[in-house]
């Protein structure tokens, strides 16, 4: 341990770290989509939840501890829970290998490389004289002043929200539709 | 290399940009979703970042606000998806093609 604190200055640990969970949530996200091994959707979901632990990461790095931990709980914990049980009711077995036809492959590659391409030269076309401030903290305390003083009338929007979300699914569900 | 909003950036386009693709090239409805949400998880990492980097908790908010409808919307899809493969006893995009003109 002290030998590692000798090795790397504290001051560069964050930086290191961000690398790291970035790698982590990037690799995982191309595991996600496009996976060599395994065309199972449950492979997809478990990586998908790698991913998403590995943002919450950067969140951490970001000093938003709050919503690392929300990441965590209702993403990692909640949605991907939903996600795996409607695989596995489905039983969806082995997605046979279809072939995907050569020119969506190059349509959809080349697409979506533009509109990467765009967003990274916009990034560096953009000067940003940005730095972090030591006052952001995601401290629970101030998010939630924040959420319940000038954003109370959209939070009281989203429970509603899920309130229909809950109806709708219910709904939805039932054997038979009329 | 010290880690600015620029590297924070970066990751959000490409995991975007990987989210795109997935739901361009799968065929997988379920698979296509998962791909959804890590767009959506891309834009929530944008925020986080200007959020840091500009003193300001707002962005924050957004992305709690985010979180939620996301789970409202992987409800109601995954309700959906259901009731489809009721229907079809299928998955699979290129089966579900009655809207085709």
């Amino acid at each position: 341990m002290d030998s590692l604190q000798n090795l790397i200055p504290e001051t560069m640990l964050p930086d290191m770290m961000f690398y790291v969970f970035a790698g982590l949530t990037l690799g995982f996200g191309i595991l996600v989509v496009a996976n060599p091994f395994s065309r199972n959707p449950v492979t997809s979901a478990m990586f998908l939840v790698l991913a998403v632990i590995s943002m919450a990461g950067l969140f951490v790095l970001l000093h938003a501890f709050f919503l690392a931990a929300v990441q965590v709980i209702v993403y990692a914990g909640a949605v991907m829970v939903l996600f795996l049980f409607v695989i596995m009711l489905l039983d969806i077995k082995d997605e046979q290998k279809r072939k995907i036809k050569k020119g969506f492959l190059l349509a959809g590659l080349l697409s979506v490389g533009t509109i990467a391409g765009l967003f990274i030269k916009g990034l560096h076309a953009t000067r940003l004289d940005a730095h972090p401030s030591p006052t952001t903290e995601g401290d629970t305390a101030l998010l939630g002043k924040l959420l319940f003083g000038q954003y109370v009338l959209p939070f009281e929007v989203v429970s509603v929200l899920l309130l229909v979300a809950m109806v709708g699914v219910i709904l939805l569900s039932k054997k038979d539709l009329k | 290399m010290h880690a600015g909003l620029e590297h924070y950036l970066t990751v959000s386009f490409l995991l975007f940009s990987l989210g795109l693709l997935g739901v361009i090239l799968r065929r997988n409805l379920l698979v296509i979703y998962m791909s959804l949400e890590l767009m959506l998880n891309a834009a929530n990492l944008a925020l986080v970042s200007f959020s840091r980097f500009n003193d300001n908790l707002n962005g924050q908010v957004l992305v709690f606000f985010i979180i939620t409808v996301a789970a409202a919307e992987v409800s109601v899809g995954l309700a959906l998806i259901v009731a489809l493969y009721r229907r079809r006893q299928s998955a699979h995009v290129e089966d579900l093609t009655t809207m085709k003109l």
